[in-house]
C-alpha cells in the first residue's frame, strides 16, 4: 500500500473512490438481460434481497447493532406497497416512496427502544418486535389477507410505459435501479462523517460519550435510514411479484438476510450483494434437487463461516488480495 | 475568580461499601493536580463521578460556575470536562487519525452529516492531525490503533481527549502499563499542554507526581485525607502513615 | 365458567412446567457463560425423536424411554459444547447466535431427512390416557403426570444446587465467574457438566412434550421462541426465575389461546417485549 504517512487527507481519502473492479461489477449486473433472459425474475429477486441485506449491513455491519427481526421493515414496505395498489393507487414509484416513508416512520419510533439496549436484551427485543408484527399481520386478516396472502395487487406500468411482464424484464430493470440508487446513498453515508461515527459506535460503544458523542441519536438515525431502505426492498418485491405473503414478515426472512450478510461479509458494503447472489443462485439450483435440505447446507455453511471465516467471503477475499497488493472494499 | 472544577459533599456508596464520602475539592484554573492514594482509595470512582459515568448519591459538581451534577456524560464532555481511561478504551479498527478526527467532528457537531464525504472536512482532519503530530504520532496515524504500540495507544487516549478541546482534563493513570523510561516522555507531553488547561491526574509513581504536579490531593478509603503542595505532602505525617504503615488500607 | 377457568389454569400450569423443563438449562448456562445458545431446543428435539424411535420401532415402554432421552440429549449437547461452542465463549453475541442458528438449521434438516416432516405419533401407555379426578377436579392424567415429573425435577435441581459441592461451584460461577476461577473452581468443567445437564433436561422436556405439543422437525425453531421468552423474562441464571416465568407464560398463553383465539401468540410476544423494556435483565435478573 502506498499511503503517504504524513498526508492526513490522503489517509482519509484512501479507498473512497470508485475502483475499476466496482465499475465492472455493476456493469456485470446488466449481463442477465443478455445472457440469461429466462432468469430475469430470479435476478430481480436477487437484487431485492441484496438491497435488504444492504439495509441490514448499515446497522449491523457498520454500527454493530444486532437485529433478529429486520424483516419487520421489509414486510411493512411490502404490505404498504401492496395495500395502496389494492386501494387503487397502482403507480409504482410513488408507492415505493410511501412504503419507504412508512417503514422509516415505524423504524424511527422503534429506534427509541433499540438505542437503549445492547447484547442479549437487544437480540430478544428485536426478535420479539419482529414476531409481534408477524402475529399482528396474521391476526389482521381483514387487512392483510392473513395466511392466504394479500390478493388483488395490481401495479401500473413503470412510467406508464413499461409493463411488469412475465419475463421479468421490467422487474429486473426496476429492482436493479432501486438497488443501485439505494446503494449510492448507503455508499455516500458510509464515507461521510456520520459513517465514521457509526464505526466508532461499533468499535467502542462505551467510549463514544467520553468524546462527547450522543450515540443514541446516531443509532436512532441509522436505524431509521435502514428501516426505510428495507421498506423499499419489501415494496419492490410486492410490486414486481404483485403478491404479498405473510412470509415477508417471518423470522425465517430475518434469519435469511442475516445469513446472507454474514456469508458475504458484514461491514463491507458489497458483502450483502455478493452474499445475496451466491445464496439465491445456490438456493435456486439446489431447491430443484432437494428443497427440504437446503437449510442443512446453509446451516453447515454458517457454522463454517463463524468458525473459519469470521469476516465472510469478502473478508476472506480481501485477506487474499491484500497479500497480492490490491484492495477490495 | 471561581475555580475550574469543584465539588461539594460528594457521596457514593455501592451497597455497604462507601466509595466516596463528603468529597470537596476545588481545582483552580490551569493547575496540574495529582490525585494519589492507595489502591481502592476511590480515585477512579471520583473521576467516574466527576465525568458522569457514575451518579452520586448526594453532593454537587460545579464546572466553572455551572452545576453539572445532573448532566449526562456526553454533555459534560461538550462543556469541556473530559477524561482518559486507565485501560485503553480506543476504537481498535479505526486508525489514529480517524479516531481523533471523529472526536473533532463530535465536538463541532458535524458527526451527523451523511451527505458529504469525510475528506471534505479538511479543517477537522488538519486539526486532528495537528494534535497527533504534537504528541509525536504523525507518522503512526494511518495505522489501526489496535496495531500500535501500547505507549502510542496511551498517547491516542490523550489525543482523543484533547480533540474535544477540554477546559478540565482528568487523566486516569495516563502512564499505566507504560515502561518507566517511556512514561517520562508521556508526562513531558502532558506538561507541554496549554496552561489554560486544568489537569487532574492519577498516578502511582511518586517521582512523576512530585515532578509534574503543582498540587497534590491524597485520598484514602473514599475520603480526602489532605491537599497541598508537593513540599507539604512530602513531609505530612498522615501521608507517611498511609504509605508506610497503612497496609490495612490496601 | 369457573370450571373452565380452573381447567385453563391447570392446563396452563402443565404447559408452563413443560416450558420450564425446556428452558431451565439454557437459563443456567446463559447465566454462567453468557453464551447465547439458540440451539437449545434442538437438544429437546433429540430427546423427542429418541423417545419416538424407542417406542415405535423398538417397542420400549414410554417411561423407560425418558432416561434414555435425557442421556442422549445430554451426550449430544456436551459433544457440541466440547467441539464447537467452547471456541466462541469470548466471541460476540452475534457470532454465537449465528453458529447456534446454523446448528438449528442442520438439526431441522437432519430430523426431516430421517423422520419426514410429519408430526410424530406416539402411543402413551393406557394409565396416562384419559382423565383422573383429583380434589373434585377432573384433569388430564398425562398433564398431572407431567406436573409431577417437573416438580420432582425442580426439587432435585434446587436441592442439588443448594446442597452439593457441584451445586456450590455452579452457583459461584453464575454469580461471578472471575472470582470463581480465582477460588480455584474449574469453571470450564463445571460449565460443561451444567451444559450437559441442561441439554439433558431439554431432552427430557422434548420427550414429554410429544403428547402435549407434538413433535416435528420445526420444533427446534417453534419452541425456541417460547424458551427464549421464558429465559428472558425469568432472568439469566435463575432457576426460580425460570420457574416463575414458565408458569406465568404457560398460563397466559393457554388463557390467551382459550379466551382470545384470534390473537394467537400476540399476547405472549407483547408481554415479553414489554417486560424486557421495563427490565432488560428479566424479572429476576440480578446483573
Amino acid at each position: 500500500m502506498s499511503i503517504q504517512a504524513n498526508n492526513p487527507h490522503q489517509i482519509l481519502s484512501a479507498g473512497l473512490g470508485w475502483t475499476r473492479l466496482e465499475i465492472i461489477f455493476w456493469l456485470a449486473l446488466l449481463l442477465p438481460f443478455v445472457l440469461t433472459p429466462s432468469y430475469l425474475s430470479l435476478a430481480s429477486q436477487i437484487a431485492i434481497t441484496a438491497l435488504f441485506a444492504v439495509s441490514l449491513d448499515l446497522i449491523l455491519g457498520y454500527a454493530g447493532i444486532v437485529s433478529m427481526g429486520h424483516a419487520a421493515f421489509f414486510g411493512l414496505g411490502a404490505y404498504t406497497a401492496g395495500l395502496i395498489s389494492k386501494a387503487g393507487w397502482g403507480e409504482p414509484l410513488t408507492g415505493l416512496v410511501i412504503a419507504a416513508a412508512l417503514a422509516a416512520l415505524v423504524g424511527y419510533g422503534m429506534s427509541f427502544i433499540i438505542a437503549r439496549f445492547r447484547h442479549l436484551a437487544l437480540i430478544m427485543i428485536t426478535l420479539g418486535l419482529g414476531l409481534l408484527l408477524h402475529e399482528a399481520a396474521n391476526s389482521a386478516s381483514w387487512l392483510t389477507g392473513g395466511a392466504d396472502g394479500l390478493q388483488g395487487v395490481k401495479i401500473r406500468p413503470l412510467f406508464e410505459t413499461f409493463k411488469f411482464d412475465l419475463y421479468g424484464t421490467t422487474a429486473y430493470a426496476y429492482s436493479l435501479a432501486g438497488l443501485f440508487l439505494m446503494f449510492l446513498i448507503a455508499r455516500r453515508l458510509i464515507h461521510s462523517p456520520f459513517g465514521l461515527a457509526l464505526r466508532g459506535i461499533r468499535e467502542n460503544w462505551t467510549r463514544m460519550p467520553a468524546i462527547g458523542a450522543d450515540s443514541q441519536a446516531h443509532i436512532r438515525k441509522i436505524y431509521t435510514v435502514s428501516a426505510a431502505i428495507a421498506g423499499v426492498a419489501g415494496a419492490l418485491l410486492a410490486q414486481t411479484t404483485e403478491t404479498v405473503s405473510l412470509e415477508v414478515l417471518s423470522f425465517q426472512r430475518s434469519a435469511d438476510v442475516l445469513v446472507i450478510l454474514i456469508l458475504g461479509g458484514a461491514g463491507r458494503l458489497y458483502g450483502g450483494i455478493i452474499g445475496a447472489i451466491i445464496y439465491m443462485v445456490a438456493r435456486d439450483q439446489f431447491s430443484g434437487v432437494n428443497p427440504q435440505y437446503w437449510y442443512f447446507w446453509i446451516g453447515l455453511l454458517l457454522i463454517a463461516v463463524v468458525i473459519l471465516l469470521p469476516n465472510g467471503i469478502l473478508g476472506g477475499l480481501s485477506r487474499l488480495t491484500v497479500r497480492w497488493g490490491g484492495t477490495w472494499r | 475568580m471561581s475555580s475550574a472544577l469543584s465539588t461539594k459533599g460528594l457521596q457514593k456508596r455501592f451497597g455497604s461499601l462507601v466509595v466516596a464520602q463528603d468529597i470537596a475539592i476545588e481545582l483552580p484554573h490551569g493547575v496540574r493536580y495529582a490525585l494519589i492514594g492507595p489502591n481502592g482509595a476511590g480515585k477512579t470512582t471520583l473521576i467516574n463521578l466527576l465525568t458522569g459515568m457514575v451518579r452520586p448519591d448526594a453532593g454537587s459538581i460545579l464546572l466553572g460556575d455551572a452545576d453539572i451534577t445532573a448532566l449526562s456524560a456526553q454533555t459534560r464532555v461538550k462543556r469541556g470536562l473530559v477524561r482518559t481511561f486507565q485501560i485503553n478504551t480506543l476504537f481498535p479498527q479505526l486508525n489514529a487519525l480517524e479516531s481523533v478526527t471523529l472526536a473533532v467532528l463530535e465536538r463541532e457537531g458535524t458527526s451527523g452529516i451523511w451527505w458529504r464525504r469525510l475528506p471534505v472536512h479538511r479543517d477537522a482532519i488538519d486539526e486532528a492531525f495537528g494534535i497527533l503530530r504534537s504528541l509525536g504520532l504523525a507518522d503512526q496515524c494511518h495505522r489501526p490503533t489496535r496495531e500500535m504500540a501500547y505507549g502510542e495507544q496511551r498517547l491516542v487516549e490523550i489525543a482523543l481527549a484533547l480533540a474535544t478541546k477540554p477546559r478540565v482534563l482528568l487523566l486516569d493513570e495516563p502512564a499505566a502499563g507504560v515502561p518507566k523510561e517511556e512514561s517520562a516522555g508521556l508526562f513531558t507531553a502532558i506538561a507541554g499542554l496549554s496552561d489554560a488547561l486544568t489537569i487532574l491526574f492519577i498516578e502511582h509513581d511518586m517521582d512523576v507526581v512530585f515532578r509534574f504536579a503543582s498540587r497534590i490531593i491524597v485520598m484514602v478509603s473514599g475520603r480526602i485525607l489532605v491537599e497541598g503542595t508537593p513540599a507539604e505532602i512530602a513531609v505530612d505525617p498522615r501521608v507517611r502513615e498511609v504509605y508506610l504503615g497503612g497496609v490495612q488500607h490496601d | 365458567m369457573l370450571g373452565s377457568l380452573v381447567g385453563v389454569l391447570f392446563d396452563g400450569f402443565a404447559y408452563g412446567m413443560l416450558l420450564f423443563l425446556l428452558s431451565v438449562g439454557l437459563s443456567v448456562t446463559l447465566g454462567m457463560m453468557n453464551f447465547v445458545n439458540l440451539a437449545h431446543c434442538s437438544f429437546a428435539m433429540v430427546g423427542g425423536y429418541v423417545t419416538v424411535t424407542l417406542i415405535n420401532d423398538l417397542g420400549w415402554p414410554f417411561l423407560a424411554t425418558l432416561p434414555i432421552a435425557f442421556l442422549a440429549a445430554a451426550i449430544v449437547s456436551i459433544a457440541l459444547e466440547r467441539t464447537l461452542f467452547r471456541r466462541l465463549y469470548r466471541a460476540t453475541d452475534l457470532d454465537q447466535c449465528l453458529l447456534t442458528i446454523g446448528i438449528v438449521f442442520v438439526s431441522v434438516a437432519v430430523a426431516a431427512y430421517f423422520y419426514g416432516t410429519i408430526q410424530q405419533p406416539i402411543n402413551t401407555p393406557a394409565y396416562l390416557r384419559g382423565t383422573v379426578t383429583v380434589l373434585g377436579m377432573t384433569v388430564g392424567a398425562y398433564r398431572l403426570f407431567l406436573i409431577g415429573v417437573s416438580l420432582a425435577v425442580t426439587a432435585i435441581l434446587v436441592a442439588a444446587l443448594e446442597y452439593t459441592r457441584f451445586g456450590a461451584q455452579v452457583r459461584a460461577a453464575v454469580d461471578n465467574q472471575r472470582m470463581a476461577r480465582g477460588l480455584g473452581i474449574d469453571v470450564d468443567r463445571a460449565f460443561a457438566l451444567t451444559f450437559a445437564l441442561g441439554g439433558g433436561l431439554a431432552g427430557l422436556g422434548g420427550a414429554l412434550a410429544i403428547e402435549i405439543i407434538g413433535l416435528d422437525p420445526s420444533f427446534g425453531f417453534t419452541y425456541l421462541i417460547y424458551v427464549l421468552i421464558v429465559v428472558a423474562v425469568g432472568g439469566l441464571g435463575s432457576i426460580g426465575g425460570s420457574f416463575a416465568a414458565a408458569t406465568v407464560i404457560g398460563i397466559s398463553d393457554m388463557a390467551g389461546k382459550y379466551y382470545f383465539p384470534e390473537l394467537g401468540a400476540f399476547v405472549i410476544y407483547l408481554v415479553m417485549v414489554v417486560i424486557l423494556m421495563w427490565r432488560p435483565l428479566g424479572l429476576f435478573g440480578r446483573r
